[in-house]
């Protein structure tokens, strides 16, 4: 899958006098999942909605195997991406959330069963997406993400509001993903999920690239990968709630 | 510079209606929404039909007042028409021809409170635009019967009309002693034709008519009448004509159709609806003749006291339009609501077709709700404004299918105009009040709603230049160049043709559209 690799490069925005990302780059390489960290604000979901073609930049490129994302026919079976499983229309049931995105790919009806299927939503697949739960949204919306069955998957914070059997669920559903041979780009603030995941890490801070390596590489000399984080972050954080002495967790 | 980069065109438009379609349909608040809009049409249509009455008086007494309408004849083109005059006439039978001069035509005109029956008893002298006195062969004195006339005007000078809507001039100016006027009319078989002179040996031909049918014995005769004036006073009309020749070509060329003159005081009934000055009645004297006549030979307008198939539809249509504004302000404005927007630009990136799809979609819901209960509706409410009394002018069926046409396109370009709305301020509240202010508030100061008080031209101009301006696909109301009315809104008439007034509408909902493409297209998602 030659096509299964996310090139971002130099990417700069504004909102307003904010500087939200300052010359981003980092590349998301096939059959790897690549964690995607940062303090709040740092630009992981702003830098995800500039790879999806949703937001603008003033500089840079953020291509899909050599291309744009707008540019690309029927993008959701080149790139299956979850941003916010709260975007839903609480009265449309979970299937057919799924089937007005395969109609929109021009993919099979029979395509949404078996992704339902895939995710385990079962039954709930039929009721109102308003009833589910955080957890059930997620699988929802990872179903809608593997739809065009595409060989690049982007997640912001997949696990959010996941109880732990599917937190487990998800961790060897994306390990499975990058056996594939796709390119899963994650992001998390719940570090401790990383080791178990991500093969490659991009840290970011205001914008910027703070650490683009292995999970070895960034715990090497660290006592832990929350210490590594911290000490790298510590620079690009506005506030951190607590006293020096008392850090998370 | 900041910018999105410019979307793909390749994939098709399908994709994306099917997937804004599938979107619409699995919400069964908005299919139950358009349902329920639909449905209410038609009961609003029911009760507003229900509440609509029609009686007359034949007297100014109120124990003469009876339920029902007043005689509105109907015309060989299937139209309703004023058909009430004074002929004195022969009969003819073959071809044949008649000529006279007409020496005078003088009117008087009712001058009394505009309350009281218009009788002879206060008048001033004055002759209406468009009274009458001439010529006129006509198979049958039953009112609606096909006809053909020439004749001096008040002031439209001589014309050759037939069937009440055909219309040509002849020779200019009035008509007085010193200025008199040669009319013939010559039967060949079905045709009629007109000839004007001014010295009765100079003619020159008008035009002809083709009557359907003629019977070989038809009236030949004389006839005056005179329509009310534009400010509705009755009018009468008197005229002299002398020189009058009937030749027959059976009988032989100069010879004279035997018989005395016969007078008629056609539609002059207490049921038939046009309000007369005087009756009619005629004078010989030697070799002239002078007929006295009030009435009309013509179109019938708003003033026949009729009702049209869309009046009770009116009411109705504005609920639905109020419940397609919300749930097409809805169908952009709970995905920005949820941030199920950036699911669908991610789904398909081209934002204009994304925009298109969901115009195409919800203006399609849109028109079906608004045809398919006009279509319903109509027929109901003409059905229950006859049973109660009222009478609804006769409109084909090429005018009624423009009405329910224009009621689903009035429905559906107002929801494509507030999904633009909608588009540009991502807010449902926001966007529903903008929708019913533009789109409904113009139409609910119309005076078909709030009364004839609001009838001067404020009015007049919010049903020209705002989206209101729609509404005139609904105008049924006979109009016609040969009755001088005020064709005002206070009378019911629309002041732009129907086509005219939905693209007024239109070029609102392509604004809408247009503004909020650009918009769409600017903006982070």
């Amino acid at each position: 899958m030659s096509e299964a690799r996310i090139e971002v490069d130099g990417l700069r925005k504004r909102f307003g006098q904010t500087l939200a990302l300052d010359g981003l780059s980092f590349t998301v390489a096939p059959g790897t999942v690549t964690g995607f960290v940062g303090p709040n604000g740092a630009g992981k979901s702003t830098t995800m909605r500039v790879i999806l073609g949703l937001d603008s930049i003033e500089e840079g490129t953020a291509l899909i195997g050599g291309r744009p994302y707008a540019r690309l026919t029927h993008p959701m079976r080149h790139v299956g991406s979850l941003l916010d499983a709260s975007a839903l229309q609480p009265s449309r049931s979970g299937r057919n959330h799924l089937l007005w995105i395969a109609h929109s790919q021009r993919l099979p009806v029979s395509r949404v069963d078996e992704v339902a299927e895939l995710v385990g939503l079962g039954k709930a697949a039929r009721r109102k997406a308003g009833g589910y739960s955080l957890g059930m949204r997620q699988r929802l919306g990872i179903a809608a993400a593997m739809l065009g069955d595409p060989p690049i998957l982007i997640m912001d914070e997949p696990f959010n509001g996941m109880d732990p059997e599917g937190i487990i669920w998800m961790r060897g559903f994306l390990r499975g993903l990058a056996a594939e041979g796709r390119a899963v780009l994650v992001s998390s603030h719940l570090l401790g999920e990383l080791p178990d995941v991500a093969d490659h890490v991009v840290v970011i801070g205001r914008g910027r690239v703070l650490a683009d390596a292995t999970i070895e590489e960034l715990t090497a000399g660290a006592s832990s990968l929350e210490d590594a984080y911290l000490r790298l972050t510590s620079g690009a954080v506005e506030y951190r709630s607590g006293t020096d002495g008392e850090q998370r967790r | 510079m900041s910018s999105l980069v410019e979307p793909s065109r390749s994939g098709g438009f399908r994709g994306a209606l099917l997937s804004e379609w599938t979107k619409f349909r699995t919400v069964r608040g908005w299919m139950i929404g358009v349902v329920l809009a639909a449905l209410m049409v038609v009961l609003f249509t029911f009760l507003q039909a229900n509440g609509m009455h029609t009686g007359y008086c034949t007297t100014p007494n109120p124990s003469s007042c009876v339920t029902g309408h007043q005689y509105v004849p109907t015309g060989p083109a299937g139209d309703a028409v004023a058909d009430t005059y004074e002929l004195v006439a022969k009969r003819l039978t073959g071809d044949g021809t008649i000529t006279a001069r007409i020496t005078s035509l003088a009117g008087r005109i009712w001058a009394g409170p505009a309350n009281e029956a218009p009788s002879l008893s206060d008048t001033r002298p004055g002759l209406t635009s468009w009274a009458k006195a001439g010529l006129l062969i006509t198979p049958s004195t039953k009112q609606g019967s096909s006809y053909a006339a020439v004749m001096a005007t008040g002031s439209h000078g001589v014309r050759l009309q037939y069937d009440y809507t055909h219309d040509r001039a002849g020779l200019p100016g009035s008509i007085s002693s010193t200025a008199p006027r040669w009319l013939r009319l010559t039967r060949t078989g079905d045709t009629i034709t007109g000839s004007d002179s001014s010295d009765g040996t100079n003619w020159r031909r008008i035009d002809s008519a083709h009557l359907a049918r003629l019977p070989t014995t038809v009236y030949v005769g004389l006839f005056a009448t005179s329509p009310t004036t534009s400010e509705g006073s009755a009018t009468q009309a008197m005229a002299s004509f002398d020189h009058i020749a009937i030749d027959s070509v059976a009988n032989g060329a100069g010879q004279a159709a035997p018989g005395a003159w016969h007078a008629t005081s056609i539609g002059t009934g207490p049921q038939d609806y046009y309000t007369r000055l005087g009756n009619g009645s005629y004078r010989q004297a030697r070799d002239s003749i002078v007929v006295t006549g009030s009435g009309d030979i013509a179109p019938a307008v708003a003033s026949a006291g009729g009702d049209t198939a869309s009046d009770s539809l009116l009411f109705g249509l504005v609920v639905a339009l109020i419940v397609l504004i919300v749930i097409g302000t809805m169908f952009i404005t709970s995905e920005y609501r949820r941030s199920l927007i950036r699911t669908t630009f991610a789904a398909t990136p081209d934002r204009g077709r994304v925009l298109a799809a969901k115009a195409v979609v919800i203006g399609g819901v849109a028109f079906a709700v608004g045809a398919v209960a006009a279509a319903v509706a109509i027929p109901l409410g003409e059905h229950v404004m006859s049973a109660n009394g009222n009478y609804i002018f006769p409109a084909d069926s090429l005018t009624v299918a423009r009405v329910i046409v224009g009621s689903g396109a009035l429905v559906a370009l107002t929801a494509v105009a507030v999904l633009g709305i909608g588009t540009i301020l991502r807010r449902s509240a926001g966007a529903i009040l903008v929708g019913v202010v533009v789109f409904v508030l113009p139409t609910f100061t119309g005076p078909g709603i709030i009364g004839p008080t609001s009838s001067g031209g404020a009015a007049m101009w919010l049903y020209r230049v705002t989206p209101a301006a729609g509404f005139s696909m609904l105008g049924l109301l006979p109009r016609s160049g040969l009755v001088s009315y005020p064709y005002t809104m206070a009378n019911g008439y629309y002041p732009l043709p129907p086509w005219a007034g939905l693209l007024v509408l239109g070029a609102y909902a392509a604004a809408a559209l247009f503004a909020a493409r650009v918009v769409l297209r600017r903006r982070d998602a």
